[in-house]
C-alpha cells in the first residue's frame, strides 16, 4: 500500500487535473482525492510540487535479449526504463533469435518475469527471421502475448507480403508497426541526404525512402482496413500523408522519437556516430514538421526507439557503426525543454503522449489512473535543473548525443505495480 | 577541427576550417622550396623527425609525394599500407592507431577510404593527423597544390573562373578545391551529370555554380580541373559507362571556348578515353606534370607548419 500525497495529479483519460493524493494498494488504484484517508500501514510518498502521471508507456524499444546481451538485456533496459520513468515498454523483435514465435515471445515475457521492473510488451515480427519474405507465426505470437507486429530495422520490402500481414493483423485486432524505409532508395546511406551530407562526403538516406513506404502502407491500411502505425516519422511529408489519412478515416496513426523533434541534420557533430540513427536526423524543416504535428495531433505518441550499441560497436570509422542510440533517460527531460517549458504543448498533452496515446495504438489497457486500473505511476518534476551523465546510465550502452546535457525537470520516482521501482 | 588560432599544430584534417593567413602561409612557403630546389639536395629543418605514413587505400603518387617531401626536410618516415580487407577481419581502426601512437611519432599522415575517419581519429589522438584523402570529403593537400599551380600561372585566384567537371559527387579532390578556391575569391562551376551534380553542392560556398552543360562550364574559363571518374568509389551505376567520353570527356573543341590561355588539370592518375582526350592531356595548356611537382613543395611546407 503507498499514499502519493499532494502531488499535481494529472490524468488525461478522466480529465483530472488537481492537486491531490493517489492512494495504491493490492496492486491497483484504489483512489485518487483530495486528503485520502488510508491506512497508517500504507507508505507516504510526498509529492508536493511534482506531477503525478499514469505510468508512462515506450512502445518502441529494443532490449537486445535475446542475442545481444552485450549491448542490453531485459534486466538493464528495463532499469533504465524505469530510471526514464517508464512504467511499460514494448520491444521491438530484431533479436537473436528474433521475435518470430510463439516460443520467442514466450521466453521474453518468461525473462521479463523474473528480471524486469517494468511491465514488457512484445511486439512480434512480421516475416521469418524478418526477411521480409514468409509470414511469421502471428496468430501463436499474438496468443502467447506478442501486442503488434513489426519488422523494425529491415522494413517488408515486398508489398504483397505487407499486405498479407495487415490483413492477418486486422483480424487479431492488433496494429502493424512499420519502420518505414524504401531499402533500395536508402542503402549505403549513413545519414540524411542533404547539404551536410554533401559537405562531409557521406552518402546520403533520402527523405523519400520513408516517404514512399508511408504511401504504400496507407494504401494498404485502407484497402485492408488494418491498424498501421508509423514508427519514429522523420520527414515532412510522411506527417503530411499520416494527416490526410487520418482525414480519410483510416486507422493510421505514428509516433516521433525525441532526437526527431529536438536535432536537425545540420545539428550534429561532424562523424560522430551518436547522432547516427534510422530513419537519420532531417532537416530543419522536417523537424518543423514533426513538432506541428505534436502539436496538431498527428503524431500521437513518443517513443524513444532506445537502441543500446556496445561502445566497441559505435567506437569506429562513421560508416561502420550501427545505427541508433539510447533514448529511455533523456525522453522526459527533453520533452520538457523542447515542447511543455517553451509553451508548445500543455503538461497534459504530454502526458497523453506518453501514457493514453501509446495505451491506445497498442490496445494496452494501461495509461490512466482511475479506480481500478493497474498501479503504475510516474511522478516528475517540471522544475529542478539536471544534468544527462552517460556514463551513470542504467542502460548496458552509452550512445547517446545528449551526454551533458542539462535539462530543466525530470522523472523523480517510477510506480509499477504499487511498488517504487527507481527513486531520483 | 583545425582553427586560425591553433593553425596547423594539431594537424591538417580539411581546406574547409582553413583560415586564408594558413593557407597563404603554406603557399608562399611552397614556393620558396620550389625556387630553392637543387635536385637531390636535402635540408635537415625536420631531422631526428619521424612521419608515419598511414595508407589505408592504394596510392602510389600521393604516398610518394609525401615521403619524398619528409626525406628531402630531412625526416624519417615509415610507409604502411593497411589493406581495407585485414582490418575489417582484424584490428580496428583505434586500436590500429593507438598502436602507432604508442610508438610516438611526431606525425600521422593518413590516407582512408571512409570519410572523416581521420576526424574520427584526431578527437581520440594526441598527435597531429595530416589528411591524405578521406573518403568522399576532403584532401587538402591536393587542393593547396592545385593552387600552388594555378599561381604558376595567374597572379592571384581572384576572379578566375575555374571549371571542375567529372564525379564531383564522390571528390575529395573536388571539395578542397571548392573550399580554397572560393576563399580566394574565384568562381567555381561544377559540371557532370545529374546523378554525380547533387544540387546541395552548390550551397559548399559562396561563388559556386552548377551546371550539366560542358561548354557553358568551359566558356571564358581561366583553368579547367578534370576529375578522375572513380568507379571504383560508386556505390551504384550512375551513368552509362559508354557515354561519359561523350557527355563529359574533355577534348579540343572544348578547350577552344576557354581562354585562350586557359590551362588544363588533372589531378592524376588520368584515364585517357574517358575523362580526357590524349590530345588534350599531351597539350601545351596541360599542367598536369607540374601538378605532381608542385605536390612534393606544398607537403613539405604542410610538413613543416605541422611539426613543431
Amino acid at each position: 500500500m503507498l499514499v502519493i500525497r499532494n502531488g499535481r495529479v494529472i490524468d488525461p483519460a478522466s480529465g483530472l487535473d488537481a492537486v491531490c493524493d493517489v492512494y495504491l494498494a493490492a496492486g491497483r488504484v484504489a483512489a485518487v482525492g483530495a486528503n485520502l484517508d488510508a491506512p497508517s500501514s500504507a507508505a507516504v510518498f510526498d509529492a508536493t510540487g511534482m506531477t503525478v502521471a499514469p505510468g508512462f508507456i515506450d512502445m518502441h524499444v529494443h532490449l537486445r535479449e535475446p542475442g545481444f546481451e552485450h549491448a542490453e538485456s531485459i534486466e538493464t533496459g528495463a532499469r533504465a526504463a524505469a530510471a526514464g520513468g517508464f512504467t511499460s515498454v514494448c520491444c521491438m523483435p530484431n533479436t537473436s533469435p528474433v521475435n518470430d514465435s510463439a516460443t520467442v515471445t514466450s521466453y521474453i515475457i518468461e525473462r521479463a518475469k523474473q528480471k524486469s521492473v517494468v511491465n514488457i510488451y512484445p511486439i512480434g515480427a512480421i516475416t521469418k527471421g524478418s526477411k521480409g519474405e514468409e509470414l511469421a507465426g502471428i496468430g501463436a505470437m499474438v496468443k502467447a502475448g506478442a501486442v503488434a507486429i513489426s519488422d523494425d530495422g529491415r522494413p517488408v520490402m515486398n508489398s504483397r507480403v505487407m499486405r498479407r500481414a495487415m490483413e492477418l493483423a486486422k483480424s487479431h485486432d492488433i496494429p502493424v508497426i512499420d519502420h518505414c524505409e524504401d531499402l533500395n532508395l536508402s542503402a549505403g546511406g549513413d545519414m540524411h541526404e542533404g547539404e551536410t551530407s554533401v559537405r562531409r562526403g557521406l552518402r546520403g538516406i533520402p527523405s523519400a525512402a520513408e516517404d514512399v513506404m508511408v504511401a504504400r502502407d496507407i494504401l494498404l491500411a485502407e484497402v485492408t482496413g488494418a491498424r498501421f502505425h508509423v514508427a519514429h516519422i522523420s520527414t515532412h511529408h510522411a506527417v503530411a500523408m499520416v494527416a490526410f489519412a487520418k482525414k480519410r478515416g483510416l486507422k493510421v496513426s505514428c509516433e516521433a522519437t525525441p532526437h526527431h523533434f529536438v536535432l536537425a541534420d545540420s545539428d550534429t557533430a561532424p562523424y560522430d556516430s551518436n547522432y547516427k540513427m534510422k530513419p537519420p536526423l532531417r532537416g530543419k524543416h522536417d523537424v518543423a514538421a514533426v513538432l506541428e504535428g505534436l502539436v496538431d495531433g498527428t503524431v500521437e505518441v513518443i517513443a524513444t526507439d532506445h537502441a543500446p550499441h556496445a561502445g566497441s560497436e559505435k567506437m569506429q570509422e562513421f560508416e561502420r557503426c550501427p545505427f541508433g542510440i539510447t533514448g529511455l533517460e533523456t525522453a522526459i527531460g527533453i520533452t520538457l525543454e523542447e515542447l511543455v517549458h517553451p509553451g508548445r504543448i500543455t503538461l497534459r498533452k504530454m502526458i497523453e503522449l506518453y501514457t493514453t496515446g501509446p495505451a491506445r495504438v497498442m490496445g494496452l489497457d494501461r495509461g490512466t489512473l482511475t479506480p481500478g486500473a493497474p498501479a503504475d505511476v510516474t511522478i516528475f518534476d517540471t522544475a529542478t535543473a539536471w544534468t544527462y551523465d552517460v556514463n551513470k546510465t542504467q542502460s548496458k550502452s552509452k550512445n547517446s548525443p545528449f551526454h551533458g546535457h542539462t535539462y530543466k525537470g525530470g522523472p523523480v520516482a517510477t510506480i509499477v505495480a504499487g511498488r517504487i521501482v527507481w527513486q531520483r | 577541427m583545425t582553427t586560425a588560432q591553433d593553425g596547423l599544430r594539431a594537424g591538417l584534417l580539411g581546406i574547409e576550417d582553413l583560415s586564408r593567413t594558413e593557407i597563404e602561409w603554406i603557399l608562399r612557403r611552397a614556393k620558396e622550396f620550389q625556387r630553392q630546389q637543387t635536385p637531390g639536395r636535402k635540408l635537415d629543418t625536420l631531422r631526428g623527425r619521424m612521419v608515419v605514413l598511414l595508407f589505408f587505400e592504394s596510392s602510389t603518387r600521393t604516398r610518394t609525394s609525401f615521403e619524398i617531401a619528409a626525406k628531402r626536410l630531412g625526416a624519417d618516415s615509415v610507409s604502411i599500407s593497411v589493406a581495407a580487407s585485414s582490418v575489417s577481419k582484424g584490428e580496428s581502426l583505434v586500436d590500429t592507431l593507438n598502436t602507432l601512437a604508442a610508438m610516438r611519432p611526431d606525425a600521422i599522415v593518413m590516407r582512408h577510404a571512409a570519410s572523416g575517419a581521420p576526424h574520427f581519429l584526431a578527437r581520440h589522438l594526441p598527435i597531429p593527423i595530416i589528411n591524405a584523402g578521406d573518403g568522399t570529403h576532403e584532401h587538402p593537400t591536393q587542393a593547396l597544390l592545385d593552387a600552388m599551380t594555378i599561381l604558376d600561372h595567374r597572379p592571384s585566384l581572384e576572379g578566375l573562373k575555374v571549371a571542375i567537371i567529372g564525379d564531383i559527387a564522390h571528390s575529395r579532390v573536388a571539395r578542397s578545391n571548392v573550399h580554397l578556391l572560393t576563399k580566394f575569391g574565384a568562381d567555381v562551376v561544377l559540371c557532370g551529370p545529374p546523378t554525380l551534380l547533387p544540387e546541395e553542392l552548390g550551397r559548399l560556398a559562396p561563388g559556386v555554380k552548377l551546371t550539366y552543360r560542358m561548354d557553358e562550364a568551359i566558356r571564358g574559363a581561366d583553368v579547367i580541373m578534370m576529375l578522375r571518374v572513380q568507379l571504383e568509389r560508386q556505390f551504384e551505376t550512375t551513368f552509362p559507362a559508354g557515354e561519359y567520353f561523350g557527355f563529359y570527356g574533355l577534348r579540343q573543341e572544348h578547350v577552344e571556348l576557354a581562354r585562350p590561355d586557359v590551362i588544363v588539370m588533372h589531378p592524376g592518375p588520368i584515364n585517357r578515353g574517358r575523362e580526357l582526350s590524349s590530345e588534350v592531356a599531351d597539350s601545351q595548356q596541360s599542367v598536369i606534370l607540374n601538378q605532381v611537382e608542385n605536390g612534393v613543395f606544398v607537403r613539405m611546407a604542410v610538413l613543416e607548419r605541422v611539426l613543431p
